[in-house]
């Protein structure tokens, strides 16, 4: 990159310091204050309408949008200056005469910006004394509804669909105050990206049928977690009610995801609060699985290992760690795993993202570790093998096909069918959503996940279940947490070395060995 | 003024010489009586030397921002590898204004001229006039002339045997008084929304396609022709009063005077001799009241106001009001001011591009508050909340429609506060009983 000028300037007082161009609204992010704005988006292109994002710039004759002001070297910028506070307060005033103040009963409630800036910045009460504006809501297809009397018109979904997607879908219809977002004749929300403007919606306008009247904003739990629904690895945040994730949002990459998430992935959440758990574990009493303690299931599992060959069905789904701890286990085995694919669906807007053809979050990691990508899974298999089936739900594999095997160990939260009338031992763990661990994604990118849900019954986060078990087979191997098995699997593999979870952080970091991705981060400042 | 008839003694015909002359309007009936001279003169020069003789003449932008035109043109910096554009604005959707009009069906090939003048002088190989989608008896006359112009050899790849390119192209705009707006105009031309832009970057830097553009007026693109034929002097000592306001302007006027049309003054004229005794006074039996000079969008005056006025750029703006875009409409005694200012800002709203804010709810609640006064409803804190409004719309959009719309409002509150009291206060005004008072 060229070298690039650097321009001073004092907002509120504070001296900043910003690389030329930076807009005042980015700067005044940095100095650490958040200008009020609604159309002003850091991953659409700038609009400059919503006007509540003027602030004083001395000299300057009139108020400055700061979005669309770019800094100049000794700028004196006033923000909450009687003047810009005084606009902003029209511009709140103006933007709720005609809304509909349904907080009650609109989803966005908790999360609106139209809230949180007329509660920081706006009347206390209206001079509105005309009839509102009033248009029916409608269905924009995929995802998407629209209530337009909710909306601002700051066009951030009609720049999204333009700009990002490049599907013009969504347009300004009408002027002046009977002005609303329109559909193009035709056209709908089926994008695959589409969804994207719920989130890039800072009102109540853009809503998702999903979610819809699902749950208020303040009941929810957030936590950081990275979409397992595909190779991408998009960033996101597993939102929870009840112990149940009712809605995954993005959280903003600039190296992975930048601001957004497939509807796919968005929606694809379902499997996670699954109900049909294996939620003890089980060990064979003749015909049956009879149910037992943990200690007596692992050493079951550790006695039908031990000196065997073991041959590992793995999921794609499961972190580094376990997936190590699986390579541990196979004592001159091998394992191999299987990937559901799906199509290709880029988001031609933001360079090397896609909703991924391979539809699970640790492909990359899985082959990394030394799992043989296949469609026959069992055709590893060898006579006579122990067959650890791990997290994987053998759908569509006849259980035949396990008769070569020899004890079959089920470490899995879903017992699959095929494996019923074989398994010997059966371990539930967690699924992806209630252990934590790391995934890789297909650029080598290792990308910490936490946990969001807490796991059923008597089911144990998996990296702990396979320590357990290689402890059992008298491996040194006793871990309290998951960042303990990382660490092992940063000392014993190559590609992992210098990486822990601390240095990993939330925003992920390549392998030594990583691909080089034709990414060049995309600026991303808080959303 | 020339049609419907002959021109007043006391006008100076510069640009309407031959309005009402059918003959003027053919090519051949053109080239009679003088059209393109100054553009054969023009080819012949360095672009550099138009540009300085129109910056000397003080020729400004007729418009209505009187922005000096030599300096617009002075803003398109030659071989900077990138193609220039001229853009014409004949979009005049002020209402009240229709002096692009009469020039457009009087003398069309004054506009070619013009453009071609103007385009060659920034370095532009291409000219759009951009006629606002209303106008289509203009739109015929424009086309025919560009038509014929081009067969002529005047326009083209080789115009008027210089070897220089100059085309112009006509282009119909679907009706939007924003389209008026320089900027929006490019989006319109485009083929997007017309939307305003946000400035910077100004269309000498990014302008139609992203190219440098300069956008003109058509009067003032046609008035720079006699400057080049006549030179910069013969057009600068043509001022009455300020020596900054120079040359002929087009006045259209409309409302309640008894000679409504076009009138061509030297600029400084007195403005009470141009509406008493130019378009013959008030109707009969009445008086005038208020005088809104430049187009809605300028503030109104009061008639003290307007007989104290010179017509030029700096006089009007002594007077409380902007010379704007020269549409001049006279209320008389038997107007009711609300009804006049409520119907200015309901125009406003409907026209408001949406993009603002302030624009689009400022202009819609301010028309429903005026109409609530108009129809007896209102209260006095309407007159702060307007006043506020009118505050809050002012300055802090991205165009000046918003302005616009507060314009009125505000001058007219100040102006004619006691109209706004007796309807609030549940005197009706009764036009009648008002003339005879």
């Amino acid at each position: 990159m060229a070298e690039q000028k650097m321009v001073s300037l004092t907002i509120e007082d504070r001296p900043v310091t910003v690389p030329e161009g930076t807009t005042i609204l980015e700067a005044a992010k940095i100095a650490g204050i958040l200008i009020p704005h609604y159309c002003y988006h850091p991953g659409l292109p700038i609009a400059g309408v919503c006007r509540m994002c003027l602030v004083e710039v001395e000299k300057a004759p009139k108020l400055a949008p700061s979005c669309a002001t770019t800094v100049a070297e000794g700028q004196v910028v006033h923000i909450y200056s009687d003047k810009s506070l005084d606009a902003r307060k029209g511009v709140l005033e103006m933007l709720l005469i005609n809304h509909p103040l349904d907080c009650p009963i609109c989803d966005q409630s908790g999360e609106c910006e139209l809230q949180d800036y007329t509660y920081q910045e706006g009347r206390e009460d209206s001079r509105y004394r005309e009839p509102k504006r009033f248009n029916p809501a409608e269905d924009f297809g995929g995802d998407v509804i629209y209530v337009p009397n909710r909306c601002i018109l700051c066009t951030r979904c009609v720049r999204f669909m333009d700009d990002v997607a490049h599907e013009p879908t969504l347009n300004v219809s009408e002027r002046g105050d009977r002005a609303l977002i329109g559909k193009f004749e035709g056209r709908d929300m089926t994008h695959p990206w589409a969804a994207n403007v719920i989130d890039l919606c800072p009102v109540g306008a853009l809503l998702s049928k999903d979610f819809l009247n699902k749950a208020r904003a303040w009941e929810l739990d957030r936590t950081a977690s990275i979409c397992p629904n595909c190779t991408q690895g998009c960033n996101v945040m597993m939102e929870t009610r009840e112990n149940q994730i009712v809605r995954m949002k993005p959280r903003p990459n600039e190296h992975v995801n930048a601001f957004f998430m497939c509807d796919w992935g968005r929606l694809n959440y379902r499997w996670m609060n699954e109900k049909n758990r294996a939620e003890r574990p089980m060990v064979r009493q003749g015909a049956t699985l009879a149910p037992t303690s943990w200690e007596a299931a692992i050493t079951a599992a550790a006695r039908a290992v031990s000196g065997k060959k073991v041959f590992v069905a793995a999921s794609p789904m499961l972190s580094n760690e376990s997936l190590f701890l699986l390579t541990e286990l196979m004592q001159g085995g091998s394992g191999a795993f299987r990937v559901v694919e799906g199509e290709e669906a880029p988001l031609p807007g933001v360079e090397d993202l896609a909703l991924r053809r391979e539809r699970a979050a640790n492909v990359y990691g899985a082959e990394k570790l030394g799992f043989r990508k296949t469609r026959e899974l069992l055709g590893g298999l060898g006579q006579g093998d122990v067959l650890v089936v791990a997290g994987e739900d053998l759908a569509g594999i006849d259980s035949a096909a396990l008769a070569r095997a020899g004890d079959v160990i089920v470490i899995s939260s879903v017992l699959p069918e095929a494996a019923a009338a074989r398994a010997s031992v059966v371990l539930p763990i967690a699924n992806f959503s209630e252990e934590e661990g790391t995934v890789t994604n297909l650029r080598g990118r290792v990308q910490r996940f936490t946990q969001a849900r807490q796991a059923p019954g008597e089911t144990r986060p998996s990296w702990l279940v396979l320590g357990d078990l290689l402890g059992a087979l008298g491996k040194q191997s006793s871990f309290f947490l998951p960042s303990e098995v990382f660490a092992r699997l940063a000392s014993a593999n190559k590609a992992f070395a210098g990486l822990s979870y601390d240095t990993i952080g939330f925003k992920g970091l390549p392998l030594a060995d990583a691909p080089a991705g034709p990414k060049t981060p995309v600026a991303v400042g808080a959303a | 003024m020339g049609f419907p008839h002959h021109p007043h003694p006391r006008e100076t015909t510069v640009l309407s010489k031959y309005f009402g002359d059918a003959e003027a309007r053919t090519l051949d009936g053109w080239k009679k009586r003088g059209g393109y001279k100054a553009l054969e003169k023009a080819l012949g020069m360095q672009p550099a030397e138009i540009v300085n003789i129109v910056k000397e003449s003080g020729l400004r932008g007729r418009g209505g921002a009187g922005f000096p035109t030599g300096m617009k043109w002075s803003f398109m910096k030659p071989g900077d590898g990138k193609p220039h554009y001229l853009c014409c604005n004949a979009d005049e959707s002020e209402p009240g204004t229709f002096k692009d009009r009469e020039l457009m069906r009087w003398t069309p090939h004054a506009l070619v001229e013009g453009c071609a003048i103007g385009a060659y002088a920034i370095g532009a190989e291409t000219a759009y006039i951009y006629i606002r989608g209303e106008f289509t008896e203009p739109l015929y006359w424009m086309e025919k002339a560009v038509k014929e112009a081009y067969a002529a050899g005047i326009l083209g790849k080789n115009a008027m045997g210089t070897g220089k390119r100059v085309d112009v192209h006509v282009h119909k705009g679907a009706g939007a008084y924003i389209c008026g707006e320089e900027t929006a105009l490019m989006n319109s031309l485009e083929g997007r929304r017309g939307n305003p832009r946000i400035k910077p970057p100004f269309p000498a830097v990014s302008g139609v396609f992203g190219m440098p553009t300069t956008i003109n007026n058509v009067e003032t693109l046609i008035a720079s022709a006699p400057i080049l034929l006549n030179g910069a002097d013969w057009y600068k000592q043509m001022s009455l009063s300020n020596p900054k306001s120079t040359g002929t302007k087009l006045f259209s006027v409309c409302g309640n005077v008894q000679r409504p049309g076009t009138y061509e003054v030297v600029l400084g004229f007195p403005f009470k001799e141009f509406l008493y005794d130019l378009c013959g006074g008030p109707l009969h039996g009445r008086k005038f009241k208020a005088v809104i000079p430049g187009g809605a969008s300028v503030p109104i005056q009061t008639m003290e106001e307007a007989e104290a006025t010179l017509m030029d750029y700096e006089g009007f703006v002594a007077q409380g009001s902007m010379l704007g875009s020269g549409g001049v409409i006279v209320i008389d005694d038997a107007q009711p001011m609300v009804t006049v200012i409520a119907r200015i800002a309901r125009f406003f709203a409907h026209e408001s591009c949406a993009q603002c804010t302030q624009c689009r709810e400022g202009t819609a609640w301010t028309t429903k508050i005026m109409e609530r006064i108009r129809d007896g409803e209102g209260t006095m804190e309407d007159l702060d909340t307007l006043l506020d409004i009118a505050d809050q719309m002012t300055g802090k959009t991205i165009c000046v429609l918003s302005d616009s719309c507060a314009v009125p409002v505000v001058s007219g509150i100040k102006k004619f506060r006691g109209e706004f009291e007796a309807l609030i206060q549940g005197r009706r005004f009764h036009p009648v009983t008002a003339a005879v008072a």
